[in-house]
C-alpha cells in the first residue's frame, strides 16, 4: 500500500508541451507512471509523447478519467491551473511551480477548502510511490519500495532522506514534498494522518525548516494521534533572523519560526530528532528497532 | 522587496490614507526648501533607509528652524545609518524625508500581513503604538488585537469596528478607521504586498487619524505584474552580493563565518550550514544554486563566494538528481581553473553518476578534496578552514 498515488493513479500533466512539462513527463513515463495525457490550451487534439493533448482539464478528465494532475505551468498562471483542475474534479493536484504570488495562493487555498480535491505544493518536488508512480521532479532511481513514509518542505533534503532510507535497506512507501511556500496545500498534519492509517508505513521521516509554526502544530498532532515512530530534522539552526533562506516560507519573523522552537516542540511530543541531516536513515532504523524491542518486552 | 518610507507614504496618500505633509530631499538645500514649503512650526527630518529602529539610531530629528533642518539633513545624507535591523555595516542614507510635525495625542499600531497558520490575510492592531510590536506581543499579548479576512467575503465592517473599539477609538474615528482599514486591505491585494505596517498610527490632538510612519514590503513573486513598484526599487539598500546572486538566479545570504558553501536546494543549503556549525565551524554564507544546478550557475556561484574575503574554505554539496553529477563536476573543475581558486575546495557529490564525478574530480590535478559523505565534507571543511589557508 501507499498514500496519495499508486500504480492505479491516472495522471495528466498541465503545461504538458512546455519545456519542464515535456522533460519531467518523459521521466515519469520512463519510471512507469500511468501518464494518460496532458493539457496545453490551444494544443487540444494533438499528440505529445505519444499521448493525447487537451485544451482544458475538463476535456482531459472526461476522456482519460484522470484522477491526478501535475502542474508545471509558469507562476503567473499556476493559481488558475490549480483551480481549473479542482473544478474538473481532479482528486489529487500536485503543483511543482515555484514563485506563485502569495495572495494567489491565499485565494486558491480558500477556494479548495471543503472541496474534494487535495493539493500538494506548490514549490515542491511532488509525490512518489516507489516502483509505482512518480508525480514530480524527483530523481526516481534513488527510491526503493519499502516501509518509510517521508514528508518534507524541501526538495533536495527529501532526496537526502530517501537516499539514506534506501541505503539502510528500509525503502519508502510514499514520499511527499509539501513545498517551501508559506501557503500550501497538504501540510504535515494531513500527510502524517495518511501515513498513520497506511498499513505498509512502519515509520515516518519528517523534514521541516525555519519559518511558520507548522512543525509545532505537527508535534502536537503526533503527540495525540500518531503511534508510529517519527524521526524529524529541522533545517536552519544557523539561519539569521529576518532573512529569507531561498524558500519563500523559510524566514524567522516576529520571533516565530526558529529551528530551536520546532525541535523543542517535537522532542516534547516524543519525536526522535536528529541535528544532522546525514543521520536520518540511521535514526529511523534505530527508532524501528526500539519499537520492536518495546513490543517484545510486552 | 522593500520600499522607502517616502514611497510608501506616497502610495498611502494616493489610496486616501492620511499622512503628514512631506517632501523628499537629496541634499541640504532641498531639505531647507522642503521645510519652507511645508507647514511648521516644527519639522521632522527622517533618514530614508530600508530598516526600522531609525529613531534611536539618530535617523529621525525634530527641528524647529530651517538651520536645524539643514544641519539634520547634512548629518544624515551621505552617511551610513546603523540600526538594530541593519547589521553592523548600516545602510547608506541617500535621501531624507522632511515632514511637518504632528501634534500627537495617542500612538497606535496597525499592520496587515499573512497569517501563515490560517492562510489568510490578517490585521494586527495595538493601542501600544510606537513600540517594538514583537516585544509587546511577547510581554503583553493581551494588548494585541487580531482579525483575519475570509478571502471570498473580504474585510467586514464588524471586523473594523472590533479593532477600532479595541483601540479605544470613538465617535467619527470609528468610521474613519474603517475607511483606512479598507483602503489598506485593497492596497494589500491590488499591489501584491506582503506587509503593510503603520507604527505609529497616531490620533492627533484634534482627533484625526494619521499614518506617522509607513512600511511596505512587496511580494517578490508578484513583481512580474507590478511594474510601478519595480520602478521604486533602490539597489543601494540591498546587499550587493545578494543582488548579484539574484541576477544569476542564485539565492545568497551573507553570514559571518569563514566556510563558504555552495549547495543545490534551499533546504539542503541550510542543512549544510547547520552541519558546518555542528562540526565546530561557522558558515560564511547561504547559497542555493537551485534544485537543478547547471555548470554555468556553478561557475557564477564560485565567482560570488570568492569575492567574500573572509572565506577560508569552500564546501560544495550537490545532490544530483535530474542533473548529472559528472556535468556538475566538470563545471566545478572549470570554475576552479578559470577563477584561480586559491582556497581549499571540499566537494560532496551524490546522485546520478556520482562515482564518475568523483573520478573526474580526483583526476583533475586540482586541490579539490572529495568527501565520501556530507558529514565527512563538513569535518574536512572545518579542518581545512582552520588550517589557516591564505589566498
Amino acid at each position: 500500500m501507499s498514500i496519495l498515488v499508486s500504480r492505479r493513479s491516472r495522471v495528466i500533466c498541465q503545461g504538458f508541451t512546455g519545456k519542464q512539462g515535456t522533460f519531467h513527463s518523459e521521466q515519469a513515463i520512463a519510471y512507469g507512471t500511468n501518464l494518460v495525457g496532458g493539457v496545453t490550451p490551444g494544443r487540444g487534439g494533438t499528440r505529445h509523447l505519444d499521448r493525447p493533448v487537451f485544451d482544458t482539464v475538463h476535456d482531459a478528465v472526461a476522456k482519460t478519467r484522470a484522477d491526478v494532475s501535475v502542474i508545471y505551468v509558469p507562476a503567473p498562471y499556476a493559481a488558475d491551473a490549480i483551480l481549473e483542475a479542482a473544478d474538473a474534479g481532479v482528486r489529487l493536484i500536485v503543483c511543482i511551480t515555484e514563485g506563485i504570488p502569495v495572495n494567489d495562493m491565499v485565494r486558491v487555498k480558500a477556494s479548495l477548502a471543503g472541496g474534494r480535491s487535495r493539493l500538494v505544493g506548490p514549490n515542491c518536488p511532488g509525490v512518489i510511490t516507489p516502483g509505482e508512480c512518480k508525480v514530480g521532479i524527483m530523481p526516481g532511481f534513488i527510491h526503493r519500495p519499502g516501509k518509510i513514509g517521508i514528508i518534507s518542505r524541501s526538495g533536495t533534503l527529501t532526496y537526502e532522506a530517501v537516499f539514506q532510507t534506501t541505503n539502510v535497506g528500509l525503502g519508502q512507501t510514499t514520499c511527499v514534498g509539501i513545498g517551501g511556500d508559506p501557503v500550501r496545500g497538504l501540510n504535515f498534519i494531513e500527510v502524517l494522518s495518511l501515513f498513520e492509517r497506511d498499513d505498509d508505513t512502519a515509520g515516518i521521516i519528517m523534514v521541516g525548516e525555519i519559518g511558520g509554526t507548522d512543525e509545532e502544530a505537527a508535534a502536537e498532532y503526533i503527540r495525540r494521534s500518531v503511534s508510529k515512530p517519527v524521526v524529524a530534522y529541522i533545517a536552519g539552526v544557523t539561519a539569521p533572523t529576518g532573512k529569507r533562506m531561498g524558500h519563500a516560507g523559510a524566514v524567522i519573523a516576529g520571533g516565530k519560526g526558529t529551528a530551536a522552537d520546532k525541535y523543542a516542540a517535537l522532542e516534547e511530543a516524543g519525536v526522535r530528532t536528529v541535528r544532522s541531516a546525514a543521520d536520518l536513515g540511521v535514526a529511523m532504523k534505530q527508532a524501528l528497532a526500539a519499537k520492536r524491542r518495546r513490543k517484545r518486552r510486552r | 522587496m522593500n520600499l522607502h518610507e517616502y514611497q510608501s507614504k506616497r502610495i498611502f496618500a494616493d489610496a486616501g490614507i492620511p499622512v503628514p505633509a512631506g517632501r523628499v530631499a537629496a541634499n541640504e538645500a532641498e531639505a531647507v526648501a522642503a521645510a519652507r514649503e511645508l507647514p511648521g512650526p516644527v519639522w521632522v527630518v527622517k533618514a530614508q533607509v530600508h530598516a526600522g529602529g531609525r529613531g534611536k539610531a539618530g535617523g529621525v530629528k525634530l527641528c524647529r528652524t530651517a538651520a536645524e533642518v539643514a544641519a539634520a539633513a547634512k548629518g544624515m545624507i551621505g552617511e551610513r545609518l546603523v540600526t538594530p535591523q541593519t547589521g553592523s555595516q548600516g545602510l547608506p542614507v541617500n535621501e531624507v524625508y522632511v515632514e511637518s510635525g504632528s501634534a500627537i495625542a495617542r500612538e497606535l499600531y496597525l499592520s496587515v500581513l499573512l497569517d501563515r497558520e490560517r492562510s489568510r490575510i490578517a490585521f494586527v492592531a495595538s493601542a501600544a503604538g510606537g513600540m517594538n510590536i514583537e516585544e509587546v506581543a511577547a510581554h503583553e499579548p493581551e494588548k494585541i488585537l487580531r482579525v483575519d479576512v475570509d478571502p471570498a467575503a473580504g474585510l467586514q465592517a464588524f471586523q473594523c469596528r472590533r479593532l477600532a473599539f479595541g483601540l479605544g477609538l470613538e465617535g467619527k474615528q470609528v468610521a474613519e478607521f474603517e475607511r483606512i482599514a479598507r483602503a489598506l486591505y485593497r492596497l494589500y491585494l491590488d499591489k501584491d504586498l506582503s506587509l503593510v505596517e503603520i507604527n505609529p498610527l497616531i490620533v492627533t490632538k484634534d482627533g484625526a487619524l494619521v499614518a506617522l510612519d509607513a512600511k511596505i514590503n512587496v511580494d517578490s513573486n508578484a513583481l512580474f505584474r507590478q511594474p510601478d513598484l519595480v520602478a521604486l526599487r533602490d539597489p543601494s539598500q540591498e546587499d550587493p552580493m545578494e543582488s548579484e546572486a539574484a541576477e544569476h538566479e542564485l539565492n545568497y545570504v551573507a553570514l559571518d563565518g569563514n566556510i563558504a558553501c555552495m549547495v543545490n536546494g534551499a533546504g539542503l543549503a541550510m542543512a549544510t550550514m547547520d552541519l558546518i556549525k555542528l562540526h565546530g565551524g561557522e558558515p560564511a554564507n547561504f547559497l542555493d544554486v537551485g534544485g537543478t544546478a547547471t555548470a554555468d550557475r556553478v561557475t557564477a556561484a564560485f565567482r560570488l563566494i570568492l569575492s567574500n574575503e573572509r572565506a577560508r574554505a569552500i564546501l560544495v554539496n550537490i545532490f544530483g538528481g535530474i542533473v548529472r553529477c559528472d556535468v556538475i563536476a566538470e563545471g566545478i573543475i572549470k570554475a576552479v581553473k578559470d577563477a584561480g581558486v586559491g582556497l581549499p575546495v571540499i566537494v560532496r557529490l551524490e546522485g546520478t553518476n556520482a562515482d564518475q564525478a568523483r573520478k573526474l574530480l580526483a583526476a583533475s590535478g586540482l586541490a579539490i578534496t572529495v568527501a565520501k559523505d556530507v558529514s565527512d565534507a563538513a569535518t574536512k571543511a572545518v579542518r581545512l578552514a582552520r588550517g589557516g589557508a591564505k589566498r
